[in-house]
């Protein structure tokens, strides 16, 4: 078989791309899931609405942002609110479809880790925290969650339980009180897990081309099961990869232009 | 509200050991005063920030901090804040202890410092290790109505709260412009309010529902031009992402971070002096 012509971040962007539907309103984090949802905007989903933590409520930028709070969101979105009302009147009230998150660590029933490696009095790698993901994982209605997949990444044991996705599992997130519907999928580099339907546990639904059940397993930390029907992720096609590749060339272009003051 | 140079702003109004809250989400972020800190040696300060920034990295390497209040410490889409972690991880230049939230609970502690109240509430959390964090202090309380389950968080009320803003009119008003996160909080909380701003004009072009604080609420304004440099002040200067990103290597080790911070902070005399080292400005 010959190498394909995209690389696995880009059919990582992809898949995550196609997982939005149009119309639905998405909380965005930064990095992979801002790509991702971006590009669904630039192709199957013209009417994504878009929300950053920064306050920008359907924002189009025309290329990536490098922070949360890039001046380019704030100039192509539909409104600008305060920190406070994002949380509280869009994310605690219910008005998130989607939620689309990274972690440093996820285990096998979602759960996340952005906190701390090793014992959060003395750790011995300091992650960023939680930021807005404890609550974007609580409320919205669904989570998307893109990681790169090994056993580092993929722990059979969280270090921090920065924010719930099923907790031990089964019915216990819908017990505990939590309002939104928790991770849906988990877009990964070698495919995608899903939820199983009573245990809640993930589980691999989907490959993409060319990667073996064997080494998706080998790179997760806990023995991942194989849903009954695995399906095979389609290749990107033609028009994805020239609207992402687009996009990131400008948006490299943008992030390396001079700034200058006038004092 | 008296008009002050930065430094003079500075050295009246932040003393060692007070809590002082830098605010601005990614936008509009007081580097011009936080560098103006460093140079003055504050010692001791508790540091509040929802996203600590280069500019905290900077105070907190520099050996000014001794806790920081926070809710997301990273360079955003760059990676570590390895001065942060450095104070973390392995005591250096000194310990510096932790009080953790996430945005959406530092978002209420601000409006409860706000609004004069004891503690800012939250639906309660399931599941998120964060409530049992040594640093965090949530408690559980229930509604008096409903007897629903509520995360309560205890007000934030800063000694000084120091923000950049685009302009301030004759009368000593100041307009804001573009993202806020919790300045107007993190302002109406604080014992203080000191501001730097881009420009002084006759008067504000400001809508009806416009972002101003009234001249009354701020202590002392500053007019320094690319105060927020390497952030942006929308209509003025956009963020410098090449700059975010060069920071990474800078700050990497403790040796090339104190000769970065000698040569573009403490050996320039003010802002415009980092701005012309660094070839921002002419």
């Amino acid at each position: 078989m010959s190498s394909p012509d995209y690389s696995r971040d880009e059919i990582m962007t992809v898949t995550a791309a196609r997982q939005l539907r149009n119309g639905a309103v998405c909380f965005v984090g930064i990095g992979l899931p801002s790509a991702a949802c971006n590009l669904a905007r630039m192709t199957h989903a013209p009417d994504l609405v878009l929300i950053y933590e920064s306050g920008t409520v359907g924002t189009r930028p025309v290329v990536l942002p490098l922070s949360i709070g890039d001046g380019e969101l704030a100039e192509t979105a539909t409104c600008l609110v305060s920190l406070p009302e994002i949380f509280a009147h869009y994310l605690q009230r219910g008005r998130i479809d989607v939620g689309f998150l990274g972690a440093a660590q996820i285990d096998r029933f979602g759960n996340l880790n952005s906190t701390v490696i090793g014992a959060y009095a003395h750790p011995s790698v300091r992650l960023p925290g939680a930021g807005g993901a404890p609550e974007i994982s609580t409320y919205a209605r669904e989570v998307l969650v893109v990681m790169k997949q090994s056993p580092r990444s993929f722990v059979s044991r969280l270090d921090f339980r920065t924010s719930c996705g099923y907790l031990a599992g089964g019915g216990e997130r819908r017990a505990s009180g939590c309002p939104g519907g928790g991770p849906s999928a988990v877009i990964t580099d070698f495919g995608v897990l899903r939820p199983h339907p009573e245990s809640k546990q993930l589980q691999l639904t989907a490959l993409y081309p060319g990667v073996s059940v064997a080494a998706v397993r080998a790179a997760t930390g806990w023995p991942l099961q194989v849903a009954d029907t695995l399906e095979s992720v389609p290749a990107p096609e033609p028009a994805e990869l020239a609207t992402l590749r687009d996009l990131h060339a400008r948006t490299r272009i943008a992030h390396a232009r001079p700034v200058h003051i006038n004092l | 509200m008296e008009v002050l140079p930065l430094a003079e702003a500075i050295a009246t109004h932040v003393c060692d050991g007070q809590s002082i809250a830098l605010e601005g989400f990614t936008h509009l972020i007081p580097f011009a005063a936080g560098h103006e800190i460093i140079r003055q040696q504050r010692r001791n300060l508790h540091l509040i920030r929802m996203t600590p920034d280069l500019i905290y990295d900077q105070l907190i390497g520099m050996g000014c901090a001794e806790r920081l209040t926070f809710s997301w410490g990273g360079n955003p889409g760059v990676g570590s804040l390895h001065r942060l972690r450095d104070a973390v991880e392995r005591q250096w230049p000194r310990p510096l202890a932790l009080s953790e939230f996430t945005h959406a609970q530092m978002a209420v502690a601000y409006q409860a410092g706000a609004s004069g109240l004891p503690c800012g509430l939250l639906r309660h959390y399931a599941g998120t290790d964060p409530l049992h964090a040594p640093g965090a202090s949530l408690r559980t309380m229930h509604c008096p109505f409903t007897g629903a389950d509520l995360a309560a968080v205890p007000a934030i009320t800063p000694d000084v709260t120091i923000l950049h803003a685009q302009q301030i009119d004759a009368d000593g008003n100041v307009l804001i412009r573009g993202i806020l996160g919790a300045a107007r909080e993190a302002a109406m909380a604080a014992r203080r309010v000191l501001v730097t701003v881009e420009e002084r004009v006759e008067a504000l072009p400001a809508e009806m529902n416009a972002i101003v604080l009234p001249s009354w609420v701020i202590t002392a304004a500053s007019i320094v031009p690319g105060g927020a440099y390497p952030s942006y002040a929308q209509g003025y200067y956009p963020r410098d992402n090449a700059f975010y990103r060069a920071w990474d290597e800078i700050a990497r080790d403790r040796e090339g971070f104190l000769a970065w911070m000698q040569r573009h902070v403490v050996g320039v005399r003010d802002h415009a002096g980092l701005l012309r080292a660094l070839g921002v400005a002419a």
